[in-house]
């Protein structure tokens, strides 16, 4: 990996959700700390945000959900991106969810779940962590 | 009030001897910052006094309660006469298991209904569309026809009890389901008392459920003021929310400002319909945020109360009373609440109700502690509610009415708020109004950048969030109790959704949805009758709203970061 190339991440509101104030601090904050960010907007299927993040040349996805259909909408995506050969593409994600649900969230592949009252730093670091570590 | 020359030079020689005292005081204390501002970002002098008010006027400014401009209140009495309505937004699953909340809410005193729809109804799907699947009964109640709706009401008097909705889009067709189950249970339309939201511009803004694109939903809109105005006089047709704004990290100036610009836009669209502001204003009401800064949130309230009658009586020419007042629902901060110890937020809680209380509000929900997490259990919601009880019969600030007038801070802060809120609709008129503002996506970025800037201040601790970044404690979340709906309740409504369209009377669904068709093609007529007809055979919210789908389009984000 060139030491110049920039982390690549589509942050994703997936389903019906509409709170996006979460969705954009992070994504702001990413973009801050020299990541290349592409927001997808609301509504998004499994599909449509798989398909953004392997088009994108995605290194990650952050999955924003505050409407409790977390487990729901992390496996269709880990499902579909395994399905897609493309499950080198990390998936994290945060909002509404309780601590007894992180537990199978990461069992199904995701990388890290970060709760309410998270600063934006941590998710930075452990993402920039994760990239590398995977490259 | 004649201040004598004599009490002037008395008073600036007072205050010089208190300023070098101060002098005094920083050299060998400093304050603890180098500049305090509210919540907001107002700054906020050490000390505020008669000269702060210079300029005030208090027939002009302040008045009486019930009087305008509403600064201290839409009634003479305030809460002398009656308390705020205790109002629980609350909503799960079923009809059935909401049914059960609502009973047990009215068992222990609360006063008002305010229903929680899921997202799938919130966006016009029924249960078994592709789009919904996962969040059935999530974020609030699953209803696809008037057949849910008959059990969510089911031993719940209409005629005795006032419901709230929070439906925007599709707000017609909750609506008309109401008002069908108040048929069957004998009560008229013009015997209905309730609210729905219907304030769709705040759903581009800042909520995120809208459907159709803009010019369609303000038909919509101005479709249900016009057939309530005849039809069911004592609703409330429009709660125009300033609450989500807030959530999505707006300051209190903006929520005032972008709220109140919303409502232009409503009131404007109704008089180019030909409607009366003095007949509409009577039924516009109001939803706002009560966040952290007591002081500030409650002249935040008082200033959009001054702010609105005037905006009615100078730019509308309102002369009812009733049409100029702002009356207003609150609900505590929902954004305030910390998942890091939960109990805190009881006390978060009670202040920001008391800030409500304090400044005037007509209804009020106290959010639950657990709610960072999760829906509340039943215990929080108790609790939360109590803590509305103990400010209203405890607290002793209801026994007189709008207690912190006077108070020079708080009529300055309410001076301020007013100012700064003029200023904003000022920039969006010069947009051409709040419709084209939204399309330029300035609300919008506005209220972005203050979410963004208020995370960089928690995080550098310039903000402090007890728990969170000062008096932290090493704590799991996990074990706690909290309510889960699972995805045994997406099977159990989507087979009632089947039985439903094997049972009815497809024929006239059919026809019916074929009425609201035509209806929508000529705009000229008003949806609503059509509506209501659909929903009497037990044509689904999705079927309605499709067809709408399919003639109005659907909305398409402007994404801005």
């Amino acid at each position: 990996m060139s030491d110049k190339k920039k982390i690549r991440v589509v942050i994703a509101k997936p389903g019906l959700d509409g709170h996006d104030r979460g969705a954009k601090v992070i994504a702001r904050a990413l973009r801050d700390a020299g990541m290349e960010i592409i927001y997808t907007g609301l509504r998004q299927t499994p599909e449509q945000i798989v398909t953004t993040a392997i088009q994108e040349d995605a290194d990650a996805i952050g999955i924003s959900i505050l409407s409790g259909a977390h487990q729901f909408y992390f496996k269709r995506v880990i499902d579909l991106l395994k399905e897609k050969n493309a499950s080198d593409i990390i998936v994290f994600g945060g909002g509404v969810i309780p601590e007894d649900d992180i537990p199978s969230l990461l069992d199904l592949g995701a990388g890290a779940i970060f709760g309410p009252g998270t600063p934006t730093s941590t998710a930075i670091e452990w993402l920039e962590k994760a990239v590398l570590t995977k490259s | 009030m004649g201040v004598t020359e004599f009490e002037v030079t008395e008073f600036k020689k007072a205050k010089a001897v208190y300023e070098s005292r101060v002098d005094k005081t920083l050299q060998k204390n400093p304050e603890r910052k180098a500049a305090f501002t509210t919540g907001g970002g107002i700054p906020l002098a050490r000390l505020y006094d008669p000269e702060s008010l210079e300029g005030h006027d208090y027939a002009r400014d302040v008045g009486f309660p019930g009087e305008y401009p509403f600064t201290r209140g839409v009634q003479p009495t305030m809460y002398r006469g009656r308390f705020w309505t205790m109002r629980q937004y609350a909503g799960f699953a079923t009809a059935e298991e909401s049914n059960a909340r609502y009973r047990y809410l009215l068992e222990r005193g609360t006063t008002g209904l305010s229903v929680a729809f899921d997202l799938p109804t919130q966006i016009g799907y029924d249960t078994d569309h592709h789009m919904a699947a996962g969040e059935c009964g999530k974020v609030g109640v699953a209803i696809d026809s008037l057949a849910d709706m008959e059990i969510l009401f089911d031993k719940i008097p209409l005629d005795r009890v006032s419901t709230s909705m929070t439906i925007n889009a599709p707000a017609a067709v909750l609506l008309a389901m109401y008002i069908c189950v108040g048929e069957k249970q004998g009560v008229r339309a013009d015997m209905l008392s309730g609210t729905i939201q219907n304030d769709i511009l705040k759903e581009y803004i800042a909520r995120g459920t809208y459907i159709f694109p803009p010019h369609p939903s303000m038909r919509l809109i101005t479709d249900i003021f016009d057939f309530c105005g005849r039809e069911v006089p004592k609703w409330n047709t429009i709660s125009i929310s300033g609450y989500h704004i807030r959530e999505a990290g707006s300051t209190a100036i903006q929520e005032v400002a972008f709220t109140l610009a919303d409502g232009i836009a409503y009131a404007e669209a109704a008089r180019k319909k030909g409607l009366d502001p003095d007949d509409f204003g009577e039924r516009l009401s109001f939803f706002f945020n009560a966040h952290n800064d007591f002081l500030e949130e409650v002249a935040k309230f008082r200033a959009a109360r001054r702010l609105w009658a005037r905006i009615m009586k100078e730019r509308f020419g309102a002369t009812n009373p009733k049409a100029q007042m702002l009356r207003f629902h609150t609900q505590t901060a929902g954004c305030t609440l910390t998942a890091q110890q939960p109990e805190n937020n009881i006390i978060r809680v009670t202040l920001q109700a008391l800030a409500a209380v304090m400044g005037g509000t007509q209804s009020l929900h106290t959010n639950s502690m657990d709610e960072a997490l999760a829906l509340p259990t039943e215990k929080s919601v108790e609790i939360a509610l109590r803590t509305q009880q103990v400010v209203a019969y405890e607290s002793g600030v209801t026994s007189t009415v709008d207690p912190l007038a006077g108070s020079y801070v708080v009529e300055k802060l309410t001076d301020e708020i007013e100012a700064g809120a003029m200023e904003y609709i000022r920039k969006i008129d010069e947009m051409g109004g709040m419709l084209h503002a939204i399309e330029k996506g300035y609300p919008q970025k506005q209220i972005q950048d203050a979410a963004y800037d208020y995370q960089k201040s928690v995080e550098s601790g310039d903000t402090a969030v007890v728990g969170v970044n000062r008096f932290q404690a090493d704590e799991g979340t996990s074990h706690r109790k909290l309510l889960r709906v699972d995805s045994s309740v997406e099977q159990r409504q989507v087979e009632k959704l089947r039985k439903l369209r094997e049972s009815r009377d497809n024929v006239a669904v059919k026809e019916r949805l074929e009425g609201i068709r035509r209806g929508a093609k000529d705009e000229e007529t008003n949806l609503m009758p059509l509506i209501l007809d659909a929903v009497r055979v037990y044509a689904t919210e999705g079927e309605i709203c499709g067809v709408l789908r399919e003639e109005f389009g659907e909305y398409v984000e402007n994404i801005v970061l």
